[in-house]
């Protein structure tokens, strides 16, 4: 049996990374919580979980100049979030609802760190055999 | 990038400290006056923005907090008729600022709040960093 860090890690660091995304446009939008028109985005965990799961349908690569296409982290998944009171500047931005997100969101990240973390013990343990 | 973090709660912390400099600016000369409309003292507020090549961006969904300037103004001086004030025009008037106090106060509340919060989201994503890098111990 081969020990493998993309197999025995699995999906944890891409969770990860998306964590850490998300955790950046949340910081963002209460960064602009002030800003006229700012618009808040957020996005979509699981629409990004179906794309991470399914390699889904990608270009063909019939010349070597090609240049692969950048894996993105949320790529196009980012949305506009509806507020529920809009404001006559046009910033969509609600504190409570970001600040409410943004902790949800550090939470999780700690809980993806704390999974991949087993991980990593699982793997010293298989190594160290004892 | 994990740093951007604290870079947008930076840039916000930027420009709310930007806007409670011109509050304190603003209450601390609300009392001047001059003697004329163009020499007294005009209210001054930041004007905020967001960074606009990433916000037009969609793959890249953050944007920094960008202050474009300060403008001053342009609501009319208060005038009052005061002829033994050292300052006052031929006609007897003195030209008071046009700070509005009261919506200072509010101002510098939002101000200090919305600073708060950048403060929270640097401390947390700090907290997450250093987790981070304790990872497999």
């Amino acid at each position: 049996m081969a020990i493998n860090f993309d197999t025995a890690l699995g999906i944890e660091p891409k969770a990860l990374a998306f964590r850490e995304k998300r955790g950046e446009i949340l910081a963002a939008n209460l960064a602009n919580a002030d800003t006229p028109n700012f618009k808040a985005r957020d996005v979509d965990f699981k629409s990004v979980l179906k794309q991470s799961m399914t390699s889904g349908v990608a270009m063909e690569r019939t010349h070597a100049g090609h240049i692969a296409p950048q894996q993105q982290v949320v790529g196009a998944n980012v949305m506009y979030r509806n507020p529920y009171q809009v404001s006559l500047d046009g910033n969509t931005v609600e504190a409570h609802v970001e600040q409410a997100k943004y902790a949800e969101n550090a939470v999780q990240y700690q809980a993806s760190l704390q999974f991949m973390s087993s991980k990593f013990s699982g793997l010293m343990t298989a190594l160290r055999g004892q | 990038m994990a740093l951007s973090i604290f870079d947008i709660a930076g840039s916000g912390m930027n420009a709310q400290s930007l806007r409670l400099n011109l509050v304190a600016s603003n209450i601390s000369n609300a009392n001047s006056v001059g003697s004329s409309e163009a020499d007294v003292y005009k209210s001054r507020q930041p004007v905020f923005a967001a960074e606009l090549n990433n916000a037009m961006n969609k793959q890249d969904a953050t944007s920094k907090v960008n202050v474009l300037g300060v403008v001053e103004s342009d609501d009319a001086p208060v005038m009052e008729y005061a002829p033994h004030h050292p300052m006052a025009n031929k006609d007897g008037y003195i030209f008071k600022s046009n700070v509005n106090t009261v919506e200072e106060m509010a101002n510098m509340m939002s101000a200090s709040r919305s600073y708060q919060n950048n403060v929270e989201v640097l401390n947390t994503a700090k907290q997450m960093m250093l987790q981070t890098l304790k990872m497999g111990q």
